[in-house]
């Protein structure tokens, strides 16, 4: 069984949460996420907890890369890994990454905010997806695809 | 009488066996004829009575060159589907079974645990479905629960129909149990994408090689070339024909049928159902271009009561009727009054059963304004509404009946055609169409637009 697994591209989801519908950003790291080989699981827009925690049990995914973009990320993630949890994939990857809080605060604060939460990277408007795309490779572990 | 040689098409329904018999070369219904249903004793003895009453009909002198049946006896195609998550590929598994024509008796999600496992064998189905992971994904519970229908005292055949990387090796470990599975093509290959087409074929093999024959009916196969599909499934065929037409013979366009019944109450949309409006959220599923939902608390018959409680209860003389109608289920009303009554049940359980398989809109208010969501299927430009069953196409109300699947202003949410044409199934033979389609697909179209006549129609003011 783990040897057919490793012939399979990795599945991630992605989505923005909450009541937000800024999409373009969302289908921008999308597209980088095929382009790095992974089979995409993309949600859309106004992506509420448990359509992440449903689509990730059926299609057994790695990760899950949530986007918010119009401010209330904070209040929409909370309680996300509980989701998870719950439904027996409390291990599972969480990424956060976009507009994440509202007006200019302090990078390091908000991270920490962000992990203290549950999820294992967040990431800082305006960063650069081929990081973003690293450092998921190497935080998933196992079969890298190229090396 | 030097006859031509007729076709005929045979449906055993759960209470009665209906027999049409179809001249093909003047594409006409010559003879619609009904007895009794005996599945109890012999199913040959209820079309035995069938038929000589088709034969005071036509007379002795005709042929049978084609004689095809589909049957509901006997309690249908008994279902029990598996998926993983209810919304998601348990859902799929659902509407699989239910576009096959089955009567799905119980659906179940996740890791089945022994309770479950033990309802399973309590409901006796007659066939299982087995789903569960997208391709590619989840594996464990497909898995888990192949080994758990594996070791349970059930002779049922079971179509696996998941995560396709594990699907052989679930067959396998049914197989190693004594069971007999097929695999299928996954019901949901890809996350929110539905493919029911493959499992339905496969639903549909095995009725004909293995339930026809489980159910006492094989019997019936001496007179009929064979039972070919479960009823519904003849229905729903002839919906997709009516709508769709076939080369060289158009078809209506998109359509919903409802079917009114002694016990279910079955509604049939062929319809691609995307938003009508710009700019909406779609959520959940893609649901099938054809795609059929019963509703098993709507009857209006075997049902009633559920019925009659949706209606938020009925003065007394009316409970009279309905307790009349509950105690003898093949009643057919003979007076005003209980026309009235049965025609009052059926617009309830029109009513309830469109707006359960239409989609729905919901609105959340943002900070730049509304924000539609669309579930389901958007039936609001849907041309035509055709209605069928015995309650409805005999009743002088069918009209104000089948209004009752129309849009409703009051009720905006609900997605329901809004200014359809409505047509009846004159004949009341449907199934027959289904199953002539088998045969002579062009020729089930042309006759289907003969016999599905708009209600309008002669009254002078049709449009
Ligand atoms: C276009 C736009 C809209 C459009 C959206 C159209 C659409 N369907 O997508 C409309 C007009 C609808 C809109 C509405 C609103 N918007 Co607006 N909008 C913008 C705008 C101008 C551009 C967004 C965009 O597409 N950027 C381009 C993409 C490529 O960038 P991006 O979205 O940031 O995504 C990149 C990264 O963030 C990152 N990323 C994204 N997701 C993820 C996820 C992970 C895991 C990772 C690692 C990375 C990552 O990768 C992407 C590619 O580099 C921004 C301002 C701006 N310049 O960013 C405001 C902005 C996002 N909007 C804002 C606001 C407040 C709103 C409204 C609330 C306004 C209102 N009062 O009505 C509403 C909210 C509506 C709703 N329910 O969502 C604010 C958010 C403030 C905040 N977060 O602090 C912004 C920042 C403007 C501002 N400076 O005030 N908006």
């Amino acid at each position: 069984m783990r040897a057919r697994r490793r012939a399979e591209t990795r599945t991630v989801v992605t989505g923005v949460i909450g009541a937000d519908c800024h999409i373009v950003g969302n289908r921008i790291l999308q597209m980088a996420l095929e382009e790095a080989g992974f089979k995409v699981v993309p949600l859309g827009i106004m992506v509420s907890q448990e359509e992440f925690v449903k689509a990730a049990v059926e299609t057994d995914a790695a990760a899950i890369l949530v986007s918010s973009l119009y401010g209330q990320g904070e209040l929409d993630c909370q309680g996300l890994r509980d989701k998870f949890e719950e439904a027996g994939l409390g291990r599972i990857h969480l990424v956060v990454g976009g507009n994440l809080v509202v007006g200019k605060q302090e990078w390091d604060e908000v991270e920490r905010r962000f992990l203290a939460m549950g999820f294992n990277r967040a990431y800082p408007p305006g960063v650069d997806l081929r990081r973003v795309i690293d450092e998921l490779r190497r935080d998933l572990g196992g079969p890298a695809r190229d090396g | 009488m030097g006859d031509r040689d007729l076709w005929l098409f045979i449906d055993f329904g759960s209470t009665f066996t209906k027999v049409v018999a179809v001249d093909p070369a003047t594409e006409t219904i010559r003879a619609r004829v009904q007895a009794p249903t005996t599945v109890a004793t012999d199913i040959t003895e209820g079309l035995g009575a069938a038929l000589r009453a088709l034969e005071r009909e036509v007379g002795t002198g005709a042929t049978y060159a084609r004689k095809l049946a589909c049957s509901s006896a006997a309690g249908g195609l008994r279902m029990v589907t598996v998926g993983l998550v209810p919304e998601l590929t348990s859902e799929a598994a659902r509407l699989a079974a239910l576009g096959a024509g089955a009567k799905v008796v119980g659906t179940f999600s996740y890791k089945l645990p022994a309770s479950d496992l033990a309802r399973i064998k309590d409901l006796g189905p007659d066939l299982i479905l087995l789903a569960g992971g997208t391709d590619g994904g989840n594996e464990e519970v497909i898995l888990h629960n192949a080994r758990g229908l594996a070791e349970l005292d059930l002779a049922a055949p079971l179509i696996v129909a998941g995560n396709r990387v594990v699907a052989d090796e679930a067959a396998a470990i049914l197989r190693a149990g004594g069971k007999e599975p097929v695999v299928a093509d996954n019901v949901m290959p890809e996350f929110g994408r539905l493919s029911v087409e493959p499992v339905r074929e496969r639903i549909r093999e095995i009725f004909i090689s293995h339930i026809v024959k489980a159910k006492g009916l094989q019997a019936a196969e001496r007179f009929v070339e064979g039972i070919v599909m479960p009823t519904p499934n003849a229905v729903l065929n002839a919906a997709v024909l009516l709508a769709d037409g076939c080369p060289g013979e158009p078809g209506l366009g998109e359509l919903v049928v409802l079917d009114v019944g002694g016990a279910t109450t079955d509604v049939h949309s062929v319809a691609r159902g995307a938003p009508t409006d710009a700019g909406v959220v779609v959520k959940g599923l893609q649901e099938p271009y054809a795609k059929r939902t019963v509703e098993g608390d709507l009857g209006v018959r075997y049902n009633l009561w559920n019925v009659v409680e949706a209606m938020g209860g009925a003065p007394h003389a009316f409970r009279a009727i309905a307790e009349r109608f509950a105690r003898d289920v093949a009643t057919t009303p003979q007076t005003a009054e209980e026309a009235a009554v049965d025609a009052a049940l059926a617009t309830v359980a029109v009513g309830q059963a469109m707006r359960r398989h239409a989609g729905s809109v919901e609105v959340f208010y943002s900070a730049q304004g509304p924000i539609s969501v669309v579930r389901g299927k958007d039936l609001r430009g849907v041309s035509v509404i055709l209605g069928t069953g015995g309650p409805l196409v005999f009743s002088p109300r069918r009209e104000a009946i089948l209004r009752q699947a129309c849009y409703d202003p009051a009720e905006q949410a609900s997605l329901r055609p809004v200014d359809p044409r409505l047509y009846i199934d004159s004949a009341y033979t449907m199934f027959a169409f289904g199953l002539l389609g088998e045969l002579d697909a062009k020729l089930a179209v042309r006759m289907l637009k003969r016999y599905c006549r708009p209600m309008d129609e002669g009254t002078g003011h049709g449009r």
